[in-house]
């Protein structure tokens, strides 16, 4: 028996050994690189990034969406763009979104991604982002990473300064780069400083039904109101607007704006002005704009036609705004965490101004000004400078924060990042970025609490970094390790278009709420149809309507016959799939548009307008299935005064 | 001692078998061939019996069929003309097999199951391999929910009667 004791303890002895050997081997992958950069960015096969990064499209007018540390590109969202590979702009539904005063405009330069926020933290609902040209504001609802919102706004030029939002996304804010005549007039271009305004809006996100509207504006001096933000914590009722071009320049700025010593950061107590718009303090002022919508129910673009807008005069509102002097041009402006201080990138400067709120507000109740431009006091520099960081590298652009009480400021023309200290002002590290940073970001780096694990680069030359393709690059961005005392580069990865901001989100706040279908229950589009037998083809005069349904591997109808030259097309496809990523797609020869994509449980309509006889072939274009090459029909054309009848069918 | 010493063995035989499987039970872990000699498995195919013949997915047991009921029926019709009908007719064979007599050729837990995990059913359950190779082509998850796909099951006892 002590034998068999003996044998049962060895046998016991080697299933441990086993058992720290199947471990060990098991694990090897995932212990044996760390501590360099690699091991830090890989995220293995099948397993999910810790951040969603969500970084502006610049002129691509759209919005991509990348993984953090990977730099793995997920989608790109069509915005403000046409896409003919989603269809956006294309489809019937969607044309609407990209409706403004000015007409179809089926392109903007994206500028700024901003997530919504509730108290002052990133909440996974929205991300907000800017369209420069033709001033709007696009609302991007994260539950399925869609488009759901574009407003335009009245009064503006160059809406560069948008879109921040407030502490609770009360206001999305936004003000005009390039001033206009205020309302738009014919005048000589000469006429400048009497003529030209700018304006700063304050975008109102209904709580209940979570839809923009653009609540008032202010009408401030014709200056270019280049970036903004607004204030968290003790400032929450203040949102921060630089200004250059104090001069009031029209012509060769490059040189007739740079001559101040000190330009303006605009101080706006938003919460005042709420209190003179219900006062009545705002005058109403017609004004032209767009705010499309894709209604909830038909997930089909509803274009509202505004005429007229509020406005606030900062001489009928006094204590509403202040001008801080900010040296030279200054572009970010940036509020830490804590919400006491407010940092100005001045872009020719050779300091980095850092302006402190509570001797802001102080300086407010001492009456400490140095003058007034058009009802706006002016504070005196020295009554509301915290500090100013020395030697901060050249063309200081823009801050953002760690949780640690650091601040990391990008330099354009040094091409570096500078990470200095709250409160004593020192530089303490500097890192170089390949080449000439723009914004730079921190994941929560705006918010109460940033992550202070990662910063991207998002840089505007790359040159030599990637395999060249010809004169035009990619943009890069840059990931760097910030957790420890120095900057540590991790990785390059190229960008869509050029990313001038980002915003980045722990990944768990978004994934809980994304969805993976739409409830086909759900679907209210009017030329919906809830199941094949309910595919048909209808005449109204030359239109003719296709009711189509799309189901893995076959449309229905897919042979279609009684269509003439000179008729108008609309295919009406209901994907009446109920499974995660499993869009389909709809191409026929000769159209002159887009593809259609449709996702599970959606409808959406393409038209088409065919101008010879024949038959049409017509395909899934969107791979959905080991039979999606049959997925295919016919469309008989013919001609204009044929007797054909209209005939359609399915497997007969 | 003979005999004990054969069991020790199989002892750890078999707990190197259970280890290999815990330690490194991945994704690619799920493969039954792997534990095929692991004691629980009772069939060729890694699967129950209970599996074997009512489908892979959330119904685990016998469930208790009442009478049929009328609403279910209706809501039933409606689910398979909208999300089913596509490939499937009562009478005839198109994309996928008839249904009419679906209740009368499968248990009631293997239709809840099929509809409810198609994908799983695919990979492992023999008669779905069946159908895979007769149809060509796999069914989609339509993601319904437990209780429509009762309904569904009522709407099919309904039409299993009428003919």
């Amino acid at each position: 028996m002590k034998n068999i004791s003996k044998k049962n303890l060895l046998s016991a002895l080697g299933i441990l050994f086993l058992i720290a050997l199947v471990y060990a081997g098991c694990n090897q992958s995932k212990s044996s690189l760390t501590g360099d950069a690699a091991s830090q960015v890989y995220v293995a096969p099948g397993t999910y990034d810790e951040f969603y990064a969500f970084m502006s499209g610049g002129f691509s007018g759209q919005l991509t969406v990348y993984g953090l540390p990977s730099g793995r590109k997920f989608k790109v969202i069509s915005v403000f763009s046409q896409n003919p590979e989603t269809s956006w702009g294309y489809s019937e539904e969607t044309k609407g979104m990209l409706n403004t005063s000015y007409g179809f405009a089926p392109w903007d330069d994206a500028h700024h991604p901003q997530l919504s926020m509730t108290d002052g933290m990133a909440d996974g609902r929205f991300v907000f982002i800017n369209g420069n040209n033709t001033p709007r504001i696009a609302k991007i609802d994260l539950k399925d990473f869609e488009t759901t919102e574009i407003i335009e706004l009245p009064n503006s030029g160059g809406n560069h300064a948008s879109p921040f939002v407030t502490e609770n996304t009360e206001y999305i804010v936004a003000s005009t780069r390039f001033s206009v005549p205020i309302p738009q007039d014919d005048v000589p271009i000469s006429s400048y400083k009497e003529n030209f305004s700018g304006s700063i809006s304050f975008v109102k996100l209904d709580p209940g039904t979570e839809k923009m509207n653009v609540e008032f504006q202010i009408i401030v001096p014709g200056f270019n109101y280049d970036l903004a933000r607004a204030g968290k914590g003790p400032s929450k009722d203040w949102a921060f607007f630089t200004s250059y071009n104090t001069e009031q320049a029209h012509t060769l700025l490059e040189i007739n704006a740079s001559r101040n010593d000190k330009d303006f950061v605009a101080a706006v107590n938003w919460k005042l002005a709420e209190k003179y718009l219900k006062e009545g303090k705002a005058k109403t002022m017609p004004a032209e704009y767009y705010r499309n919508y894709m209604d909830e129910k038909t997930h089909s673009a509803v274009s509202e036609k505004n005429t007229q807008v509020k406005v606030l005069y900062p001489e009928d509102c006094p204590g509403m705004i202040y001008y801080i002097p900010t040296p030279k041009s200054p572009h970010g402006v940036d509020v830490d965490p804590s919400g006491e201080y407010i940092v100005a990138g001045g872009k020719l400067a050779s300091v980095i101004p850092v302006h402190s709120f509570s001797k802001m507000i102080k300086a407010i109740e001492d009456k400490q000004f140095d003058g007034e431009i058009d009802g706006i006091p002016i504070l005196k520099y020295d009554a509301v400078i915290a500090g100013e960081v020395q030697n901060p590298g050249l063309g200081p652009l823009h801050t953002e924060f760690d949780d640690n009480g650091f601040a990391y400021t990008s330099a354009f023309i040094s091409s570096e990042i500078v990470k200095w200290k709250l409160g004593t002002w020192e530089v303490v590290d500097r890192i170089p970025a390949y080449y000439s940073i723009g914004h730079l970001m921190i994941p929560g780096g705006d918010t109460k609490k940033p992550f202070g694990k990662y910063v991207v680069a998002l840089n505007k030359i790359t040159k030599d970094r990637y395999l060249p393709t010809g004169p035009e690059l990619t943009h890069s961005a840059q990931l760097i390790d910030i957790s420890g005392d120095k900057m540590k580069l991790l990785l390059d990865f190229p960008t869509a278009g050029e990313p001038h901001y980002a915003q980045a989100i722990r990944a768990d706040l978004i994934i809980e709420k994304a969805i993976k279908f739409y409830r086909i229950e759900d679907n209210h589009h009017p030329h919906s149809i809830k199941g094949e037998k309910e595919s048909k083809v209808v005449r109204e005069g030359n239109v003719v309507r296709v009711y189509m349904t799309a189901m893995r591997s076959h449309f229905s109808p897919d042979n279609i016959e009684g269509v003439k030259v000179g008729d108008v097309v609309y295919f009406h496809i209901t994907n009446l799939e109920q499974d995660w990523d499993v869009p389909h797609g709809f191409a026929i020869k000769g159209m002159n548009n887009s593809e259609l994509l449709i996702m599970p449980g959606a409808t959406r309509t393409i038209k088409w307008e065919p101008k010879k006889v024949g038959v049409y072939p017509f395909y899934c274009s969107d791979f959905c299935s080991a039979l999606h090459q049959e997925m295919s029909g016919y469309v008989r054309v013919s001609p204009a005064n044929s007797n054909v009848p209209l005939a359609f069918s399915l497997g007969k | 001692m003979n005999h004990l010493k054969k069991i020790s063995i199989l002892f750890v035989f078999v707990a190197i078998g259970l280890l290999i499987f815990v330690a490194c039970s991945d994704n690619t872990a799920q493969d039954p061939s792997k534990f095929s000699n692991a004691k629980q498995v009772e069939n060729t195919y890694g699967l129950t019996d209970f599996e074997l013949v009512n489908g892979i997915g959330p119904i685990k047991q016998k469930i208790d069929l009442g009478p049929i009921d009328p609403a279910l029926v209706k809501k039933g019709q409606e689910i398979f003309d909208t999300k089913c009908a596509s490939c499937h007719k009562l009478d005839e064979k198109y994309v996928g097999p008839p249904q009419r007599d679906v209740y009368k050729r499968r248990s009631p837990e293997f239709i809840l199951n099929f509809m409810l995990n198609p994908e799983e059913n695919y990979k492992k359950h023999p008669e779905a391999k069946k159908l895979l190779g007769e149809y060509l082509t796999q069914m989609p998850n339509q993601n319904l929910t437990i209780d429509e796909a009762k309904a569904m099951l009522d709407y099919f006892r309904k039409v299993a009667d009428e003919k």
